[in-house]
């Protein structure tokens, strides 16, 4: 009978969410390096040409979803390897809560990052 | 039926010696992950410099005077920001070979082979940072 080595509760939404935002992450990760390294180098980066690539609506879209995605499978990674510690209790959910925080900071300044390239008046 | 598995401490090091593939994997999938959620934080706080530069003259702008524009130069020409790079690109690669290889195994593929698959990840992910070491570091010198 075959066994089971993940600490994740199958069938659970959250793990299910891990792994597709896991197979979209691998795709855009990918294209973000390659974009961001080899199409265009590092040190050639300027402000207008990265507002000419986020004024584009596929783009700044790509983007967006790609830090909302990449928020939340980092930090509900931080999350279960601090459960697999064995993380309970009070300070279980204390740190829960201040992830949530952190990711809704991180989301909101992203988005105003993005905003301020796209040229759309939000942040 | 799904049961749980005693893998024993991790932070238990002495016994780092008794660890198998799958350990190592597992492991190393942890730190690549803390890597690149703290590295997450970090590029957003240092890509939030193009907020105040939106502000600037377009001249300004198309100079590259801005301070987003000067924040990226600057740090672009130090050599160990390029180093790092390098180690985060390393880091990502095996996140990602690692985690397709995570995915395919929840999905009941390779089963059989989850070792060799991880040291293909491991020999993937050197095969891809060393080709990539000339891209990083081009114009740091």
């Amino acid at each position: 009978m075959a066994q089971r080595y993940s600490s994740f509760d199958k069938g659970g939404r959250m793990w299910l969410l891990q792994r597709v935002t896991a197979a979209f992450l691998l795709v855009v990760l990918a294209f973000h390096f390659f974009l961001l390294h080899f199409v265009h180098h590092a040190d050639e980066v300027s402000f207008l040409m990265s507002a000419g690539r986020m004024e584009t609506l596929s783009y700044y879209s790509l983007m967006v979803l790609f830090l909302l995605t990449a928020t939340f499978h980092g930090v509900n990674g931080v999350y279960n390897a601090l459960v697999n510690q064995g993380l309970t209790g009070t300070k279980r959910t204390v740190i829960k809560w201040t992830l949530v925080a952190a990711s809704v900071v991180l989301v909101l300044q992203g988005i105003r990052t993005a905003n301020a390239w796209a040229g759309i008046p939000l942040y | 039926m799904s049961q749980s598995y005693n893998r024993g401490l991790i932070e238990d090091f002495s016994r780092w010696r008794e660890f198998e593939a799958g350990m190592w994997a597992w492991i190393f999938h942890k730190f690549t992950g803390w890597v690149l959620i703290g590295y997450l934080f970090t590029h957003i706080a240092v890509l939030s410099t193009a907020i105040p530069a939106s502000g600037a003259e377009t001249a300004v702008l198309q100079a590259g005077n801005d301070v987003y524009t000067q924040t990226i130069v600057s740090l672009e020409g130090l050599l160990l920001v390029r180093i790092l790079e390098v180690g985060l690109l390393a880091v990502a690669v095996f996140h990602m070979l690692n985690g397709a290889r995570l995915l395919l195994v929840d999905l009941g593929v390779g089963l059989e082979s989850q070792d060799k698959s991880f040291y293909a990840s491991l020999i993937l992910t050197g095969a891809i940072t060393v080709a990539s070491v000339p891209t990083f570091i081009a114009g740091a010198f």
